[in-house]
């Protein structure tokens, strides 16, 4: 009895966190400057970083001490001078420790000197709320990191862009700051097995509709897809959501283009609502859009408060289900 | 104290008449260049404000002396004489002091912000202490890939109390990085006289963390160049970071045009000994008592020195200003759609 031929398939069911562990090892694989360097980058506690010290050693993978401010701005030099650093945070919310050196230092270098260096590197950290990490645990800054001009912003939504987006963070010539939502951590999606990039800028449609634009960012695109099948079953309305997948180039043409054939949006963003991402999309899309638009822009957000502790609370204040569907609901309703 | 040190004056037995006039050189050209911006400020044509280095000079040009041109630098907001240390072309500096296109960073960076990364010149730096996890990154891209660079890492007393020092003074002695920390003490932070807000000693700081802490006269070129040749020689050699601390003066204002909110904050006979010990007279006075140089060579450089000034100045004068479109110019290195 003769078996069939072993062959590795082309992908497979991967965890978010397995998915960002791959793109580093095929990052490192294809470019021996890459490193990696951060809390427990060795132990790593998401999982994001395991497996690559025994692989790659601890030249490469190397355990940092908490000192952000340093430890963020020794990638600038070390980017600067020949290297590309891909530096965990482990959590967003420290980038306010190290913000010096994000702004003043790793955004500005390139332009200051009149675009004499270019910084390829990557600060990589888990963001968001991941159940009652309270306020110095729970942060999204992405709006305030979109707001620095000179960083890249990557906050994928899936397993495969997880992976795509990140070969590609590690590959650019600037300053990248690449989110993981640790709300989308333990989930799973089908990734390739092969290498691939997939480019900054450059938003998907995640479910094509004609009624309604949901711009949905991270964590809240597979909220926002659950709601649009649960709107189209309910009430019959086609829900178009759309991941830019990346906010620091952001893929304006993909929004404008959905927003002019539905005439309705509703942006969801995982961060509070003063100047967040939602505020400059709604405000974009009403500059752009402003005749094609049937219905007020929505935002579905966070309230303006820090992530609260209790389970009870934290509920309170950021992007529910229910909250996206009341969004679209009354976006539809709304006569033109 | 163990790895503490202070160096003293000594003349290098090794060093040439040639090499001993280039540090006389260097040093010159910082003095005629800051000379020059100081005119220039008065007269109310140079944008923004400067931090000038009258006073200091003994140290970069000590610490840079024994650099390779692969080696580098990070700077401060009292940057010039740093850059022109390392060689930068004071012609595309003063073009960008003066904000024109053809400045080192096109009009985009100005005073603070000078870089030349083919001369290994990470950057002048306005943030206090910013350039210090710099370097110390420049150190680990140098141990990561192998190789034999250096980076001499210049702050100041101010900046000795930001924690990134100490941050970067534990990364520097964990990873055994080749990075020479020069601290520029020269007593005031900004307005403020440094010991009435720091604890202890700032070359002292290296020890807890077994790095060597190194005390030299900042004034004396001479003994700035021989500890800085012991700390490169060491970081080449795999032997990690040192802490050099350079004490020094500076004899004009923290930023020129002080003087309309300062009032006087430092006593006169203070400024007038430091003045006495100017690092400058005294080079001069060993070149001539203690190598045979003679006057007029001095004098010659002297003016060669203030000719090479007054050509970049004129250069800067006759180069454009920048577009307005370049504004949007440089933030990526692909720009974003």
């Amino acid at each position: 009895m003769t078996s069939a031929p072993v062959t590795e398939p082309l992908t497979s069911e991967t965890y978010f966190t397995n998915a960002i562990a791959a793109a580093l090892a095929e990052a490192m694989d294809e470019d021996e400057t890459v490193m990696v360097l951060g809390e427990d980058v060795e132990l790593s506690t998401i999982g994001c970083t395991k497996g690559l010290v025994e692989r790659f050693g601890r030249n490469r993978v190397r355990n940092s001490p908490i000192s952000e401010a340093t430890v963020v701005g020794s990638c600038v030099g070390a980017a600067a001078t020949g290297l590309r650093p891909v530096m965990d945070l482990m959590f967003s919310s420290f980038f306010y420790v190290a913000m010096d050196q994000v702004a003043n230092q790793a955004a500005r270098l390139r332009y200051m000197s009149g675009g004499q260096v270019s910084l390829p590197l990557v600060y990589f950290a888990g963001s968001g709320p991941s159940g009652s990490a309270a306020a110095q645990h729970s942060e999204n800054p992405h709006p305030m990191l979109m707001q620095v001009a000179g960083l890249k912003v990557v906050f994928p939504s899936t397993p495969a862009d997880a992976k795509g987006l990140l070969l590609a963070s590690i590959r650019d010539p600037n300053p990248v700051v690449y989110l993981l939502d640790l709300m989308l951590a333990g989930t799973k999606g089908p990734v390739s097995n092969e290498p691939y990039a997939i480019p900054l800028g450059v938003g998907e449609v995640k479910r094509p509709g004609g009624d309604v634009t949901v711009v949905a960012i991270a964590s809240t695109v597979p909220q926002a897809l659950a709601v649009a099948e649960e709107l189209q079953a309910s009430d019959g309305i086609s829900v178009e959501v759309i991941d830019p997948r990346t906010l620091v180039p952001f893929d304006w043409q993909l929004v404008f283009e959905s927003v002019r054939r539905t005439g309705r949006l509703v942006v969801v963003d995982p961060a509070r609502r003063t100047c967040g991402a939602a505020a400059e999309i709604t405000a974009r899309v009403t500059e752009s859009c402003w005749g094609a638009l049937k219905s007020v822009p929505r935002r579905v957000t966070w309230e303006d408060v820090p992530i609260p502790f209790s389970p009870a609370l934290e509920l309170a204040v950021i992007v529910r289900p229910e909250l996206i569907r009341d969004a679209v609901r009354a976006s539809t309703a709304e006569a033109s | 104290m163990m790895n503490y040190q202070v160096m003293n004056s000594s003349v290098d037995a090794d060093l040439t008449v040639e090499e001993l006039l280039w540090l006389y050189e260097r040093m010159a050209r910082i003095r005629a260049f800051e000379t020059k911006v100081q005119t220039l400020f008065k007269r109310g044509t140079l944008p923004g404000f400067v931090h000038l280095y009258v006073g200091e000079e003994a140290v970069a040009v000590g610490a840079c002396s024994v650099l390779e041109r692969t080696d580098r630098i990070t700077s401060t907001h009292r940057g010039h004489g740093h850059l022109i240390a390392k060689g930068a072309d004071v012609s595309r500096m003063m073009a960008e002091l003066l904000g024109r296109a053809t400045g080192y960073c096109k009009g985009k960076g100005g005073s603070m912000h000078i870089v030349d990364y083919s001369l290994g010149i990470l950057g002048a730096n306005g943030i206090v202490g910013g350039g210090l996890p710099i370097a110390t990154g420049a150190g680990l891209a140098d141990h990561v890939l192998g190789r034999s660079h250096v980076t001499v890492c210049f702050f100041g007393d101010g900046a000795a109390n930001q924690g990134v020092l100490l941050e970067s003074l534990n990364l520097s002695a964990v990873w055994g990085l080749p990075v020479i920390y020069v601290c520029e003490n020269n007593h005031y932070t900004e307005w403020m006289r440094t010991e009435d807000i720091t604890a202890g000693g700032i070359a002292e700081r290296a020890l807890p963390f077994g790095v060597p802490g190194i005390k030299v006269d900042g004034n004396d070129v001479l003994a700035v160049r021989a500890a800085a040749r012991d700390a490169v020689d060491r970081a080449r050699a795999g032997g990690g970071p040192t802490l050099i601390e350079a004490e020094t003066y500076r004899q004009l204002a923290h930023n020129e045009g002080e003087e309309v909110f300062s009032g006087p904050y430092r006593p006169n006979a203070e400024i007038e000994s430091w003045t006495k010990r100017d690092p400058i007279v005294a080079f001069r006075a060993r070149l001539r008592d203690q190598a045979g140089v003679e006057e007029a060579t001095l004098e010659r450089i002297d003016e060669q020195e203030r000719e090479l000034i007054e050509a970049a100045l004129r250069f800067a004068n006759e180069s454009q200003m920048p577009d307005a479109a370049d504004a949007l110019r440089d933030l990526y290195v692909e720009e974003p759609a």
